[in-house]
């Protein structure tokens, strides 16, 4: 397999050989402008020469030029992420983060080589409107909620007091630094290194996921980590604009500073408002989709980029809007869509999501290949000295302060694992770019370039190895059981009636406020008539059966190369739970008129899960005949070994309360419960042939009490 | 914060729960004036009316075991001691730090805290969880939301796969091992009451 690697790489070096030679200068855009004098027929210029004969074969470039390199540049992206997961052991050592940079080293070079010019660069407009978006939907879209909602305190300590800590010490001590080195350093002001600062300090949310994914680490470590690059794109901003504002103005005061600190919780709460705002038009949309399901996926795409653009353009944090887009409007949304349109929105998420975050590092890596670097040792060493020192004591007081506070501390190994894991990646690069010119721009180019190749190729490269060493706690990746998800339900209306008894108002209080709230009001605001039960407790345990029927214990994961998706697992945990969490907290509330009228019995049963039907519909009869007719003299060797066979069904032998109604047919005693997961039993299979065909005349003929809600979750 | 010990004489027992429970001083008054608060009638003791007033309890699903949870056996009001006693299985455990006197086998130590979580569901204390306690406690928890069959369903899959010795009743121990992979700790702490 090995060998495969590079031939996808040598197909796409060669695409980008034909392309560098014919490229004329500049940067092919998006929004490039139209492409120069086409040849084309329609318009002749009577003085140009016509061509004296018809020509069987012509070319004409620039007629497709823009969108040509375009997808040349994402086909490249594409194939060089599909040659990394070809490329044997390489993905077990080298993140795909690197390698995409390396790829986009090596294409740069080429084109270099072959223009003796600068390749084309990752214009910070194309950055920030184009290639970041999706990265953050598919993020804020599976973002595990109840978790990040437990640990949000926590991540917005990290996020807004870690990212201030970062920024003033290192830019501090940078403009200590540059004190120290007169010589080659002097003209670089305060404000300058502050601004420095700000944009260096951030960590960046898509090399964070891109490392992470690679590694599973326990979900807590993941979301604080993955919580702070998200979130503290707020504090970056502000303070990036800030002090660019700063360095405009001709001088600074107090008020100015004053303002400033104003700002960032402006532009923080700014972007949460307009994200909520689209998130709940947009579900209040998907309720109406359903005459018109194969666009409801579209809308999800299109208020969410809506609501990064208007906070973009009202200078708030867009990333936040967009995450508190995605995140609000997922409930309604997946409640509100079919199976197909939810699956359809995923998968686009992850396609978009990992194109950007390919095209993203090969730029990074294409883009370093410059002539305007400006190299200086103090500067560039004391900078990845200080990024490493400043995130690291950071982290270690932040957490010190915080872990009084949480009930799950926060370990030391924890802790390194926040601190190493701080990776900066293309935000940091695109903000430097955007910087006003000054004598020292092209060193903090250069600076910013090495900080990020530095943080993605050594940290990225030895985090898995550090992790393994220092023995991080890993995810568990087992499906909770039904009895695990009900005993911890149990314990979380045990927890909150004590602290009912106790008064005093935890976290379990807001959150069962909240869900009230959600509701009695949002939901029956936002989620069409027929869809309002369409979670039920059953998926839980029809998950459970449908998993187990197929002999797997994990589904497989819907999309599985994209470096930064999750396998499903997780996410369809969350959802599981959240749906037992909803149920088991709608307590027989009498307040809540809509829910008598919904009850369970839509009939949405289709062929597949006719056998889970018998199964339980057997399991009751079995308790009936268990209670009517068992006799365990009953000299029937079938019928014992059946029962032995069946050692993990329903052995109930108190009385059922299940209906009498079965009495009258005690002919059809046999048990005859299919057990997918026993095939090894023929004697009782050969039973149950006739008896479920009798089973289910009989079924249907009696009430409808009997239809269980059988969609599936997920049709793959 | 009145965490002198001239304060704590006012507390019945003070001294010894403290040293039985592990509370400091400070939590146990706090406690103490929380358990005043709900005696309303100034008694000295509650009775399960002064719990049912407790507006969110009532709307709590299993609002009623955890009211039952506070009395003793046959006993129809509840003293400050036993308050306090109950209450004690909910202090954060605490990792290596002994404290000196300490019991051998505190209320907060995760076994006490299961066998509690366990006595919810056992409520006829025979040490087993049957098939209708099991039901029972499912119908509180989910309500209208599920028919009867369902319910059953539920409850056989739950005791499927928790039953280890196929009795068909969930022991202490099997409903133990069901629970090895969650935090109990986390989820049966009351972080303030450490």
């Amino acid at each position: 397999m090995a060998a495969l690697w590079p031939v996808p790489l040598l197909i796409s070096q060669s695409l980008w050989a034909c392309l560098a030679l014919t490229l004329p200068d500049g940067y092919p855009e998006p929004h490039n402008g139209p492409p120069t004098a086409g040849f084309n027929y329609s318009h002749v210029d009577p003085s140009v020469d016509l061509p004296r004969a018809l020509r069987v074969f012509s070319l004409d470039y620039h007629h497709v030029q823009a969108p040509f390199e375009i997808v040349l540049w994402i086909m490249l992206a594409s194939l060089a992420k599909l040659g990394f997961h070809w490329s044997g052991r390489v993905p077990a050592i080298v993140p795909e983060s690197c390698v995409l940079i390396m790829v986009g080293l090596l294409v740069g070079g080429v084109i270099y080589g072959v223009r003796h010019s600068a390749p084309p660069t990752l214009s910070a407009d194309a950055f920030f409107l184009f290639l970041l978006p999706p990265i953050v939907l598919d993020a804020g879209y599976f973002l595990p909620g109840r978790l990040f909602f437990e640990n949000l305190g926590t991540i917005l300590w990290y996020a807004v007091l870690g990212t201030l800590w970062n920024v003033l010490g290192i830019g501090l001590s940078l403009y200590g630094v540059c004190l120290l080195a007169p010589s080659s350093l002097g003209d670089i002001s305060l404000l300058h290194c502050l601004l420095f600062g700000s944009l260096i300090a951030a960590v960046d949310p898509v090399a964070v996921l891109s490392v992470f994914q690679e590694m599973h680490v326990n979900e807590q470590l993941h979301i604080l980590v993955f919580g702070e690059s998200l979130l503290n794109d707020a504090v970056t901003v502000v303070l990036y604009k800030l002090f660019e504002s700063f360095l405009r103005l001709p001088s600074v005061t107090g008020l100015d500073v004053l303002v400033g600190g104003c700002r960032v919780v402006v532009v923080g709460l700014g972007g949460l408002f307009v994200g909520l705002f689209f998130g709940l038009v947009a579900a209040l949309t998907s309720r109406f989709t359903f005459r018109a399901q194969v666009i409801a996926p579209l809308f999800v795409f299109l208020y969410s980029y809506l609501s990064y653009l208007t906070s973009e353009m009202l200078h708030f944090s867009g990333i936040v809007a967009i995450v508190t887009c995605a995140v609000t409007m997922k409930q309604y949304v997946e409640a509100n869509v079919s199976e197909r349109s939810n699956t359809s929105i995923q998968y686009f998420l992850k396609m978009w999501s990992s194109v950007s975050e390919t095209l993203i590092f090969i730029f990074l890596g294409v883009s370093t290949i410059q002539d305007i670097h400006m190299w200086s040792w103090p500067f560039v060493c004391s900078t990845l000295l200080l990024c490493l020192v400043w995130r690291a004591t950071g982290v270690l007081l932040l957490t010190a302060v915080v872990n009084k506070l949480r009930r799950n501390a926060v370990t030391f190994r924890d802790q390194f694992i926040i601190a190493y894991g701080g990776l900066r990646g293309a935000i940091c690069f695109s903000l430097v770019f955007l910087i006003d010119d000054f004598p020292k721009k092209r060193l903090f180019i250069t600076t910013t370039i090495v900080v990020i190749l530095f943080t993605v190729f050594v940290q990225g490269m030895t985090i898995k190895p550090l992790v393994e060493l220092l023995d991080v706690k890993r995810k568990k990746r087992a499906l909770p059981t039904v009895s695990e998800e009900i005993h911890s339900r149990l314990l979380d209306h045990l927890l909150s009636g004590i602290e009912d008894v106790v008064g005093y108002w935890g976290q379990h209080y807001w959150k069962d406020r909240f869900e009230q709230f959600n509701k009695k009001y949002l939901r029956r605001f936002l989620i069409g008539e027929h869809h309002q039960t369409h979670s039920s407790i059953l998926r839980v345990y029809q998950e459970v059966e449908r998993r187990e029927q197929q002999g797997v214990e994990e589904t497989p994961p819907v999309v599985d190369a994209h470096s930064s998706s999750r396998p499903l697992l997780p996410e369809e945990m969350d959802s599981i739970r959240r749906i037992l969490s909803r149920n088991l907290q709608n307590f027989n509330n009498k307040q809540m008129p809509a829910y008598s009228r919904h009850t369970l019995h839509q009939d949405l049963t289709t062929d597949k899960t006719r056998k889970p039907l018998h199964r339980h519909q057997s399991l009751t009869e079995r308790c009936t005949y268990h209670t009517i007719t068992y006799c365990p003299q009953r000299a029937d060797g079938e019928f014992s070994k059946s029962c032995r066979g069946r050692a993990r069904l329903s052995r109930s032998h108190t009385v059922c309360s299940a209906s009498p109604r079965w009495s009258e047919r005690p002919d059809s005693l046999v048990p005859a419960a299919l057990n997918h997961t026993q095939p090894s039993y023929p004697g009782p299979a050969e039973e149950e042939q006739d008896s479920p065909q009798r089973r289910t005349q009989i079924e249907r003929a009696t009430k409808k009490q009997l239809s269980f809600i059988l969609e599936n979750e997920k049709p793959l | 914060m009145g965490s002198s010990s001239s304060s704590l004489n006012n507390v019945p027992d003070g001294q010894q729960l403290m040293q039985e429970t592990g509370f400091s001083a400070a939590h146990l008054l706090r406690l103490y004036e929380r358990f005043k608060f709900l005696d309303k009638d100034n008694r000295g003791h509650l009775r399960s009316e002064d719990f049912e007033a407790v507006p969110e309890l009532s709307e709590n699903p299993i609002g009623d075991r955890i009211v039952g949870a506070f009395f003793l056996p046959g006993q129809e009001t509840v003293d400050f001691s036993s308050f306090v006693r109950v209450l004690a299985h909910f202090r954060p455990t605490e990792k290596n730090r002994t404290r000196a006197g300490a019991q051998p086998d505190p209320a907060n130590s995760r076994n006490r805290k299961l066998k509690f979580a366990f006595r919810l569901y056992d409520q006829d204390r025979d040490g087993k969880i049957s098939r209708i306690e099991l039901l029972q406690v499912l119908r509180e928890m989910l309500g209208m939301q599920v028919t009867e069959e369902q319910l059953q369903s539920i409850a056989d899959r739950a005791i499927q796969e928790a039953d280890l010795d196929k009795d068909d009743a969930i022991s202490f121990d099997e409903f133990r091992k069901s629970l090895e992979k969650v935090n109990i700790d986390h989820k049966m702490s009351i972080r303030f009451l450490e």
